[in-house]
């Protein structure tokens, strides 16, 4: 019996973007990453080529960070008061870019003047030829001073530079453009103010083709239907040919998994929940993939384990696809 | 798919003659459209109008019943593509596999570990409703002999799994009156396993080697009048099983209805965390039960919260009652911590208040189910809606001190708050992960 032909007819495709340089375009990273390019839903060869494999950056903090969970402490405690040294080892850990968070520079977490994250950036370059993702520590006043300087110091490096908002975007767009790197442009878990930002961010000449949406993220268990279905909403808006929606997502799903009880009570939940050491992995692996699966192209991921099991699925997924 | 005002109208006699209460028969077809009115209103419907309109209006998924009495069971009768859409109704069901070729000692120690499946989560019980009996076997006693034992050391009812429609038929009888779902795995025994869930009432999952041939055998083993059917397209992996669960719904929502039944998807990977990750992303694409291997509670649970996450109504705000909540043996002494009323919120607070082992008050705010910063962005969470929800809570009377404990995601509105309630307010931890630690450590009366 033959069965009706389910395919969409889809319109558009989500844009792609490529993070880094080479020294052949100007800068010294050993390869680029392409995001995006998807042609129907996830994962569904039969609905539209998926071109690229999401891809993986792994967290690395300017300084040791506070109050992490004992399964991340194993796997970078002894290199995480060096970020030159942590980035390292994020790239043997199989990161695709690496994912720079400059939090020292806030008021509140040391206050360090430009110069400083400046000189890191500088460092993690010159030690890890990965594409660089670099976040400012969200306090506006200090990353419209620091994140400049960044961009500067990062010439001709094609970054990924986070975030723009609706409301905070003047500073950070124009670094980026003076400097040729690619933006993360932020909104709360909302199409509108996605699209929104998209077009402040145009508005200042800023190409559309560089722009990665951050639609923000929430964990498994804590409101990460939110995200999923503001996934899905963007992913069929892309496919149905609004340009404003067609820019690849990155979702920030290590920060946001690690956070929850899940991936951090430990001997106390034991028993009621398994061990910590299986369990955290766990939560950020399928944060991660249940998430792939409303339309995501960048995860900043941390655990090891998460991360091979959310390569071992892609990789499932992709058969048939991909170059 | 419903039908309109006009597909049900072409049915009816066209006479116009009153007897159902309204003036004509297109007057009673809007009515019926509009689910105000059924069809056996009108006495002059004729019998093939009926088959018709009846076929007509299933759902585009077979809503299919598994277990009985307080056990019952239902899945199908989803009508999106989307959750945003709409919503997905029916949770999907997990199913833990035990088969009938383990050792006696192995056999109850899984099984007895399936029976403690369940998992308290944000306020709710959450956990593995069905066991999959194995015929690994191939044979008919000790097929038989662990259905009985598995449902009655687990406690729920059971996927009855065999090659054979004869064991099948044994180990069904064996429940009689529990309604099992039997799964037939050779599509040759397809049929008299068809005959065999009718004679004993039970629900039929069938399996096919292509969507087509799977298509073929529901529409012979409908036509034998059993429709409590669930569908296994054979495919296995994750690859293959996204694919054939999203062609399976997308068919059924176009009305094709041989398809039309709720899927059932098997974790395979070769990994623990990979089977984690199979079962969780069947749970969001459409598996309407996924049968796993998975036993261990670190495994479960994420796939559970996954289904909570997905089949959260996303037209409703999740919220708990706003009110005084207490945690642990609370006395005049004990610290006041504020929140919202969006469940999530809620429920992380107390998870951790509770870790703390600090007795505590938790005031819950009305926030109409949002969470701090929704709440505060939209004026929901300020000054006065706390001090409001402080004064109407009776706190101040349980209570020697005045001091509360402010998120530290809304420390702005503590100068507002010390003015309006006249309490003095303390900033505490962003994320509810601190609470445990800020009390432990930090916090002083
Ligand atoms: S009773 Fe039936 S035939 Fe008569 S008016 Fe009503 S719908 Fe028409």
């Amino acid at each position: 019996m033959s069965i009706p032909e389910v395919k969409e007819k889809w319109s558009a495709r989500v844009s792609e973007v490529t993070i880094g340089a080479t020294p052949a375009q100007g800068g010294t990273r050993a390869r680029t990453v392409t995001i995006g390019g998807a042609g129907g839903i996830p994962f569904l060869s039969f609905d539209g080529a998926l071109p690229h494999p999401p891809a993986i950056a792994i967290d690395v903090l300017d300084k040791q960070p506070v109050g992490w969970p004992k399964p991340l402490e194993e796997v970078y405690g002894d290199v995480w008061a060096d970020p030159v040294q942590w980035a390292r080892r994020a790239k043997e850990l199989g990161a695709d870019l690496i994912n720079l968070r400059l939090t020292g520079i806030h008021p509140d977490e040391g206050d360090w003047p430009p110069s400083k994250a400046v000189e890191i950036v500088k460092a993690v370059l010159e030690a890890v030829d990965l594409p660089l993702i670099v976040w400012g520590c969200d306090f506006p006043e200090k990353d419209q001073r620091v994140m400049p300087k960044v961009a500067e110091a990062a010439q001709g490096e094609r970054c990924l530079l986070g975030a723009v908002s609706q409301t905070e975007y003047r500073t950070l767009t124009a670094a980026a453009q003076a400097y040729g790197h690619t933006l993360i442009a932020a909104s709360p878990c909302d199409i509108n103010i996605a699209k929104q930002v998209n077009i402040l961010v145009t508005d200042m000449g800023f190409p559309l083709s560089d722009i990665v949406i951050y639609p923000s993220t929430a964990a498994l268990g804590y409101g990460m239907e939110y995200i999923y279905s503001i996934l899905e909403r963007g992913r069929l808006a892309a496919l149905s040919g609004d340009k404003l929606m067609a820019q690849p997502v990155i979702l920030d799903v290590g920060f946001e998994a690690w956070r929850v009880k899940e991936a951090r009570a430990d001997e106390e939940m034991a028993d009621a929940w398994g061990p910590l050491a299986y369990r955290g992995p766990a939560w950020e692996a399928v944060t991660a993939t249940d998430l792939l699966q409303g339309g995501a192209d960048l995860l900043i991921m941390r655990h090891p384990e998460a991360i091979r099991a959310v390569r071992e699925a892609v990789g499932q997924l992709m058969q048939g696809d991909g170059k | 798919m419903a039908l309109t005002g006009l597909e049900i109208y072409k049915h009816l006699p066209k006479t116009n003659c009153k007897d159902c209460g309204f003036p004509t028969c297109l007057a009673f077809a809007m009515k019926m459209a509009a689910k105000q009115v059924s069809l056996d209103k009108c006495p002059h419907v004729t019998p093939e109008a009926k088959a018709a309109l009846e076929s007509a209006a299933r759902p585009p998924i077979q809503l299919v019943t598994i277990g009985a009495d307080a056990q019952e069971l239902k899945i199908g009768n989803e009508t999106q593509l989307y959750r945003h859409e709409e919503k997905f109704y029916r949770p999907t069901l997990l199913a833990v596999r035990v088969w009938d070729t383990l050792e006696p000692t192995a056999l109850s120690a899984r099984l007895e570990a399936i029976a403690g499946l369940t998992f308290e989560r944000v306020g709710t019980k959450v956990g593995v409703e069905l066991v999959a009996v194995d015929n690994a076997s191939g044979d008919a006693a000790r097929f038989e002999s662990l259905a009985r034992q598995a449902v009655e050391v687990t406690g729920r009812p059971a996927v009855l799994m065999s090659a054979k429609a004869d064991n099948l038929q044994r180990a069904a009888r064996a429940l009689s009156g529990k309604r099992p779902l039997l799964y037939i795995s050779d599509p040759q025994q397809a049929l008299a396993a068809a005959a065999v869930a009718k004679a004993e009432n039970c629900p039929l999952a069938v399996r096919a080697e292509s969507l087509e041939a799977l298509a073929e055998l529901t529409s012979k083993i409908a036509a034998t009048g059993l429709e409590q059917i669930v569908i296994d397209p054979g495919a296995r992996g994750l690859k293959g099983t996204l694919e054939a669960l999203t062609r399976i719904r997308r068919a059924a929502l176009k009305n094709f209805r041989p398809l039309g039944y709720p899927a059932i998807a098997f974790t395979t990977a070769a990994t623990p965390l990979l089977q984690v990750v199979e079962a969780s992303t069947y749970v969001a694409k459409y598996a309407a039960i996924v049968v796993t291997d998975l036993i261990e509670r670190w495994q479960l649970l994420p796939v559970l919260a996954t289904r909570q996450d997905i089949f959260t109504d996303p037209q409703k705000p999740v919220a708990v009652q706003p009110k005084l909540y207490t945690v642990g043996e609370v006395g005049a002494e004990s610290p006041v911590l504020v929140t919202t009323n969006f469940s999530l919120t809620y429920y992380s607070v107390e998870g951790e208040v509770e870790a703390s082992r600090v007795p505590a008050y938790i005031l819950s705010v009305d926030t109409e189910g949002t969470s701090v910063l929704t709440a505060w962005a939209s004026d929901k969470f300020n000054a006065s809606t706390i001090t409001k929800a402080l004064k109407a809570s009776g706190i101040e009377e349980r209570v020697a001190h005045r001091k509360l404990i402010l998120p530290g995601l809304v420390a702005v509105l503590s100068a507002g708050v010390e003015d309006e309630s006249g309490w003095l307010v303390q900033i505490g931890p962003k994320e509810a992960s601190g609470i445990s630690s800020y009390l432990k450590n930090q916090w002083k009366n």
